[in-house]
């Protein structure tokens, strides 16, 4: 295994329940985590992202499987003998004690001398910007405020990886960007591997230096935010991240037969009956008279502001939307019943599996 | 403010008073009323058939730590009096502390059950109070006398050849107390339990905390107000005892109860009973102040 290796899963499985009614919350996952890397987990709810990184902290035992730490096999080791912190989704402050008395918890625990629990304790508040409110009640602090807390005493004992369980998702919009920006700088200033657990694929994009794409207990595609955005493997990745379009077709080659009879270039080359994909805004349009423009029929046009999104039928009847910025249409003359010619951006249509 | 306005507010505030009036008066009849007729019986003369006579005098408040020698009419310590109200206190703490130790797993495992077998479990610990404390006194008197359940059953089991002697002693009475304050304890602990965010377990197993430090830096302090509720809510009760160590404590093992009853009846010394009564009053008020202000060490904030 490569030294560069945080977290290690190695065929993982865990089921709830007994026989036939047993639910395989994870099926066969095996999955690495860099050192140093903020590394996302992504999917719907119930994909099994949670009990994968509950897995990691030691909350739950795999059925199958093991979990390596520093290449160390801490599958069986119980949460309080990992070098391993997590943010949870409730913050689970201590309603008892102070914000520093919070922060200073796990340092007492490991039994670490007063003084340097106090030194580390101190260091922490300034990192999260919460120094003035070291002598409050959690109950006293907003939401914002909590979050923080709750980052700065999972991070105090210096764990080797940071696990977050959707941290984000009781703050509003606002807080949430700015807390987005504040976890990427934590991260960085740190050096500490996170692994983040979400189902905003937004939030994934912008902050993931890799992420892991979850349906039915199954890992479906680890890349960068660009490879699963240009490059998903599958029908689920390339709806769930992003907005896309699908189209049935023929591959022959490198080329492929759209049901309209329209002919696009693969990238890749394959033969048979395959799905392709491509991105709205990898739609080019363009007046309906140039030659070698695939002719559709805008069916409506949806008004975002900056964008509009053009809702198309090509010949047969297959659904095809582009995403272009607003003063094209204008440009262009789009209107609704109006024909246009299409293309598409080099390298923008790609084969998925199902 | 205008004059108008003054009188409103003088009258509404007239009408407070009236309106809380009857409260007021049933409460002084009631609370204050009866208190004060034991403190001024307490600075009067005893008499022959029991009863008062009209004669301050400090007699009963000195008989409560003093008794006079017949003979030689000098004061001597009333070791009798110490040793019961020893026994009272002492009794009435390990009752709490025991109470306690049995009651926070019982209430532990209550609470955490789901809704349905909670309602169960809580049923099942509010059977005892549709029964008399006398007769679930008896009931222990039943298990633990020298021809009771414990002693055949160990006597058949030929593990002992004498019957345990458990019956009128200070063991009995605590097993007694112990039993019939039980549910006095579970009820505030569960309530507290109940309330517990068990997400916090995690939170600390995550944050290197043993089962042990976790009980004790993370349950323990959280539930603290149901421990105060539990520990006054039996102390208080026990304290004042006066069926069971009646019961089984035989009439020999008495605790400040029986003694005060001692007086207005058997004894008919009234000032002593009503000085007897004022000084479980003021242990209880001493108790209380002591043990709120040691749980609340700490201010609690909203």
């Amino acid at each position: 295994m490569a030294d560069d290796v945080a977290i290690a899963a190695r065929n993982v499985v865990k089921a709830f329940g007994q026989g036939a009614t047993a639910v395989r919350a994870l099926d066969d996952v095996s999955l690495d985590i860099r050192q140093g890397e903020f590394f996302t987990l992504l999917g719907p709810s119930g994909c099994g992202k949670t009990t994968l990184l509950r897995l990691i902290a030691g909350f739950e035992m795999p059925t199958e499987g093991v979990i390596l730490l520093d290449g160390q096999d801490i599958t069986y080791l119980p949460p309080n003998k990992r070098p391993v912190n997590t943010v949870f989704q409730s913050y689970a402050l201590f309603p008892h004690l102070t914000v520093a008395d919070n922060i200073a918890f796990g340092l007492q625990m490991l039994g670490k001398p007063k003084a340097e629990v106090k030194a580390r304790t101190d260091q922490m508040l300034a990192l999260v910007k919460l120094e003035a409110m070291a002598g409050r009640k959690t109950s006293q602090l907003s939401g914002g405020q909590q979050q923080r807390v709750a980052l700065a005493r999972a991070l105090a004992p210096q764990p080797k990886v940071l696990l977050l369980d959707e941290p984000l998702s009781a703050l509003d919009l606002k807080l949430r960007q700015a807390m987005q920006i504040e976890l990427k700088r934590l991260q960085r200033e740190t050096g500490i591997t996170f692994v983040f657990v979400t189902h905003d694929q937004e939030e994934a994009l912008t902050m993931s230096d890799r992420i892991g794409v979850m349906s039915h207990g199954k890992l479906q595609q680890v890349g960068t935010a660009k490879e699963i955005y240009t490059r998903p493997v599958n029908r689920f990745v390339a709806s769930f991240i992003g907005e896309t379009n699908f189209l049935p077709a023929v591959a022959e080659g490198t080329m492929a037969r759209l049901s309209s009879g329209d002919r696009v270039a693969l990238e890749t080359p394959a033969k048979g009956a395959v799905t392709l994909t491509v991105r709205p805004e990898q739609v080019r349009l363009e007046p309906a008279a140039e030659a070698g423009g695939i002719a559709a029929t805008i069916t409506n046009l949806v008004y975002f502001g900056t964008d509009t999104y053009v809702q198309m039928a090509l010949s047969d009847g297959t659904d095809i939307t582009a995403r272009v910025q607003s003063p094209v249409t204008g440009d262009l003359g789009l209107e609704r019943g109006g024909t246009v010619g299409l293309r598409f951006t080099t390298g923008a249509v790609q084969i998925v599996g199902d | 403010m205008s004059p108008a306005e003054e009188t409103q507010i003088g009258q509404s505030a007239r009408n407070g008073w009236l309106l809380s009036a009857p409260a007021l008066v049933i409460l002084s009849i009631a609370a204050v009323g009866p208190l004060l007729i034991v403190l001024v019986y307490s600075f009067l003369e005893g008499g022959k058939h029991g009863n008062v006579v009209w004669n301050f005098s400090s007699e009963g408040w000195t008989s409560v730590l003093w008794t006079k020698d017949i003979f030689s009419d000098s004061y001597m310590l009333a070791d009798a009096h110490l040793s019961i109200f020893w026994r009272s206190v002492k009794l009435s703490l390990l009752t709490t502390l025991i109470t306690f130790v049995v009651g926070f797993p019982t209430a532990w495992f209550m609470a955490t059950r789901p809704a349905k077998a909670r309602a169960f479990w809580l049923f099942l610990i509010t059977i005892p109070f549709w029964t008399n404390i006398l007769i679930r006194t008896y009931a222990i008197n039943e298990v633990i006398r020298n021809e009771g359940l414990v002693n055949l059953t160990l006597m058949q089991l030929g593990v002992i050849s004498e019957p345990l002697k458990m019956i009128n002693s200070d063991f009995a009475i605590f097993t007694g107390m112990t039993y019939v304050y039980l549910p006095l304890m579970v009820l505030p602990l569960f309530a507290a339990i109940d309330r517990f965010d068990m997400r916090l377990l995690e939170a600390g197993y995550d944050l290197y905390a043993g089962r042990w430090q976790t009980l004790r830096r993370i349950i323990l302090p959280i539930v603290k107000p149901g421990i105060i509720a539990g520990s006054i809510l039996v102390f208080i009760p026990a304290l004042g005892a006066y069926v069971t160590p009646r019961v089984l404590g035989g009439g020999k093992q008495m605790m400040i109860g029986n003694l005060i009853e001692l007086q207005f009846l058997a004894g008919k010394n009234w000032p002593l009973g009503a000085a007897l009564s004022l000084t479980l009053l003021v242990i209880v008020t001493v108790a209380l102040l002591y043990y709120v202000r040691v749980a609340n060490g700490e201010k609690r904030h909203g």
